[in-house]
């Protein structure tokens, strides 16, 4: 069996966001993998660990430019085999799918795995796009995945509960909170090899977006806050100023 | 790293100038460096901080089950070769490492303790077997390190301790007798580096022992102001028999050993002492940003932003310096080897070569965390005393750091007394320099207009500072001649003074690099943060140097003298306070230190 996760290259979530002529202000912004990928990559970690060999590889795919490389190599760092950048500035959803799609038709993995969105421009569509354009299965909101050896088992998070269900391979898992605890921190070990494992760098088949970013507008600034002490007052506040109850 | 590119003896920093050229700043990390730092910042956030009041409680089944995770991390073994089960990284990187890890309170003094003193004096002066008994294990994290030098009766004065080891009457082991003190990861240690005078020896002479040697006993976890977290004992040895194969190196030379461990511990707590201040500091903007007091957040305030622009700019010297010495100690080990010297040795060579440098940087390291820490409590004000906060474990865990690894005030006199013992030894001359300031003095003054460069002012003013130092250390020992060793005021202001000098030289040569990296808008903060240090150090060096003259000159001498260090501290003006504005205002900015 073969896992690929999809990971995407964003700013780190403590990033104080700017904008310099409508576009995103990079400067002095510091990169990281999309906290959701890095779940996933985290857990198909632990799958291959745990598989006795089954699991004969993980590996990652990012469409970015080569400045993003870091960003690939701390995956590989974390333990992934290999990497593939498809080289060219991710766009939008469709055209970061259909590039991954060109990319990846021939790749044969069993799983494909994608963070539910990105922290960036939140398009929650990748990974789905993707199923489609490959004709493959997708599963969504999948917050459990286990390996029992043979098959993949998937446990999706339902209203008021979750259900189990198993998926032929090749399909895409769309993965959200649940799938890993916390991220795994790479070790020396996986450091110390990154730099010799390898990254295959696909040249862009330029697929057009469909999307054009019109504007940004960064959201108001909160209003202050009241601290409210006792549950008498909050009531008193809620009835004689906030008039909401 | 570099190729042989040795800039400087260490000290001649004093008399010879260097080129930006030639220093490493933070910015030059590698990829692999910047890897391990957030591997290493992640662990400590992740599994450290959440246990952090649980380890002040003496919880070392705690504190062993975390060393051994950052064993199975590899943290463990960064700067043990690959040989020995390590991952052979070079010094910077280490410091790196150290920085990082210097966030995790208590933990990270444990962690200095079982890399650094606990496990390298088996790396540099085991021999082969053991080094591979030992060196595996501690580069895992299988066992854990600690160093007893300390006693009762030998704290500074290590030399005079009284363990003492003899020969069993088979000849197969030291029977050691003695009391050590103050010794850190006492409780948690499988392997202890322990120092004792065999027979009558005037010099020690240091062992490895092992924990579960017959009549090798440890004391109390003892109770203390800060590091609450890490384990500290005393331990006893009555008739501890110890194997004669552990004698670490050779007889009657573990002095050495110890003065070669203490030059390394020192640099590497000044590593660790960078780490904490930027917690420190993240701590501090966090509050100032949430507290309200009179309508509006108190990082609004003036009062609040000049504390927190000192915080980062202190911080921001202590790395500038700490890591181009480290540099510095790298290159040298790395040419020595190239000279042919064999690889523990040339460790061993590079770091008393920069032992100077090694105690200016744990000094003031030492002084701007307690600085910093002390802000960061006042910002928090009543909250910063409460024990719920996190600034207020900084406070108490910082101030051990100003006492061991040598206390400030002997680190003082190393900086001094190193100096002039290589001036007297001819390694580099510092007598002509210190003549030709003297002539200087007697000479009319240069009024012809100087450069109006913004790094070459900048270089004038440091190379004024040298020749302060120069002036006052040289009048001073003429005077003194023998006797200057007793003026122990005189040496620890002398000391101050290079120490300054060392911090601005330092951070200009970076700022400058950086000024070929960074656009001039992005080079704006980085020229605020030299200009508030160089000019507060300009006033600082006029007050000490005036002290010092007064306390020995007299007449004619003494008014020239006086003149001369005004002229030697001459700084054009800077508004200090618009400066500090802009550099508090892009700490709060960001919301976490991010120069």
């Amino acid at each position: 069996m073969k896992i690929l996760v999809l990971i995407s290259n964003v700013p780190d979530t403590t990033t104080k966001v700017k904008f310099k002529d409508n576009k995103f202000d990079t400067t002095g912004v510091q990169w990281i993998i999309n906290p959701w990928d890095e779940l996933a990559l985290t857990r198909a970690l632990e799958l291959k660990k745990e598989s006795n060999g089954k699991i004969e590889k993980v590996a990652v795919a990012m469409v970015a430019e080569k400045s993003a490389e870091p960003t690939i190599r701390k995956a590989l760092a974390m333990g992934a085999d290999e990497a593939y950048r498809i080289d060219t500035t991710a766009k939008d959803s469709y055209s970061t799918a259909a590039e991954l799609a060109e990319a990846l038709k021939d790749k044969d993995f069993d799983l494909i795995m994608a963070g539910l969105e990105s922290s960036d421009y939140n398009g929650l569509s990748v990974g789905a796009m993707l199923a489609e354009l490959l004709g493959i299965n997708s599963v969504s909101a999948v917050s459990g995945l286990e390996f029992d050896g043979e098959k993949f088992i998937v446990k999706r998070d339902i209203e008021g509960g979750y259900e189990k269900l198993t998926v032929q391979t090749p399909f895409v898992a769309v993965v959200q909170k649940g799938i890993a605890i916390v991220p795994l921190i790479p070790n020396m070990r996986g450091i110390m090899m990154a730099k010799r494992k390898p990254i295959h760098v696909i040249p862009a088949k330029g697929v057009e977006p469909l999307i054009e970013m019109v504007e940004f507008e960064l959201p108001k600034p909160k209003p202050p806050v009241k601290l409210v002490e006792t549950a008498e007052e909050l009531i008193n506040l809620l009835h004689n100023e906030a008039k909401v109850i | 790293m570099s190729n042989n590119k040795r800039a400087l003896k260490g000290g001649e920093f004093l008399i010879k100038d260097v080129d930006y050229t030639q220093v490493f700043i933070p910015e030059e990390f590698t990829e692999e460096q910047k890897m391990i730092a957030e591997s290493c910042r992640d662990f400590i956030q992740q599994r450290v901080l959440p246990n952090v009041e649980e380890l002040d409680k003496h919880n070392l089944d705690l504190l062993i089950q975390l060393m051994k995770e950052a064993g199975e991390m590899g943290l463990l073994g960064i700067s043990v070769p690959e040989e020995y089960g390590g991952f052979g990284q070079n010094f910077v990187t280490a410091m790196r490492a150290l920085e990082e890890i210097g966030k995790g309170f208590s933990f990270a003094v444990a962690y200095a303790a079982h890399t650094g003193i606990g496990t390298l004096p088996i790396l540099y002066f085991g021999n082969q077997e053991q080094k591979q008994k030992y060196l595996p294990k501690l580069a895992t994290g299988e066992y854990i390190g600690a160093y007893a030098l300390t006693e009762p009766e030998a704290g500074s004065d290590a030399n005079a301790g009284k363990t003492k080891a003899v020969l069993s009457e088979d000849g197969k082991y030291y029977i050691l007798n003695g009391t050590k003190m103050w010794i850190t990861n006492a409780g948690i240690a499988d392997v202890f580096i322990v120092y004792a005078k065999i027979d009558d020896d005037p010099n020690l002479s240091a062992f490895i022992v092992e924990k579960n040697t017959p009549g090798f006993k440890l004391g109390q976890e003892e109770e203390k102001m800060g590091i609450r977290g890490a384990s500290t004992r005393q331990i006893f040895f009555e008739d501890a028999k110890v194997p004669v194969e552990n004698l670490l190196g050779e007889r009657n030379k573990g002095f050495k050993i110890a003065l070669y461990i203490l030059n390394l511990g020192r640099i590497k707590l000044a590593g660790a002492t960078i780490g904490a201040a930027k917690g420190a500091i993240n701590y501090s903007v966090d509050y100032a940003k949430q507290r309200k007091q009179f309508g509006t957040y108190i990082a609004n305030f003036g009062a609040i932003k000049h504390k927190l622009a000192e915080m980062v700019i202190r911080t921001f010297v202590t790395e500038s310096l700490t890591y181009r010495a480290s540099q510095n100690i790298e290159d040298e080990e790395e040419a020595l080897k190239q000279e042919g010297m064999d690889k523990d040795r040339a460790a061993i060579e590079a770091i008393r070569q920069f032992a100077i440098e090694a105690s200016i940087a744990k000094v003031f390291g030492s002084e701007a965390l307690d600085y910093v820490v002390d802000e960061a409590v006042q910002i928090h004000g009543g909250m910063g005393y409460s024990a719920e906060m996190p600034v207020e474990r900084a406070y108490r865990d910082s101030r051990i750091n100003r006492i061991f690894e040598g206390t400030n005030e002997i680190n003082r006199l190393v900086i001094v007394g190193e100096l002039l013992k290589r001036g007297m030894k001819g390694e580099y001359d510092l007598l002509t320099p210190a003549k030709e300031v003297a002539k200087e003095l007697m000479a009319i003054p240069d009024f012809g207009k100087g450069s109006e460069d913004y790094f070459e002012k900048k270089h004038k003013l440091v190379k004024n500072f040298k020749k302060a130092i120069l002036m006052v250390a040289g009048a001073a020992l003429q005077k003194f001649g023998q006797a200057f060793q007793e003026e122990e005021e005189i040496i620890m202001n002398v000391a101050d003074m290079l120490m300054l000098t060392y911090a601005t030289e330092s951070t200009l040569l970076r700022v400058e690099k950086l000024s070929k990296m960074y656009d001039p808008e992005k080079l704006a903060i980085y020229k605020d943060i030299l200009d508030v240090f160089s000019f507060d150090t300009a006033w600082k060096m006029y007050k000490i140097g005036v002290d010092t003259i007064n306390a020995f000159a007299k007449g004619d001498e003494q008014q020239a003298m006086l003149m001369g260090i005004k002229r030697f501290t001459k700084v054009d003006p800077v508004n200090t306070k618009d400066a500090r504005r802009r550099i508090a205002n892009k700490l709060i900015d960001d919301g976490f230190y991010n120069f």
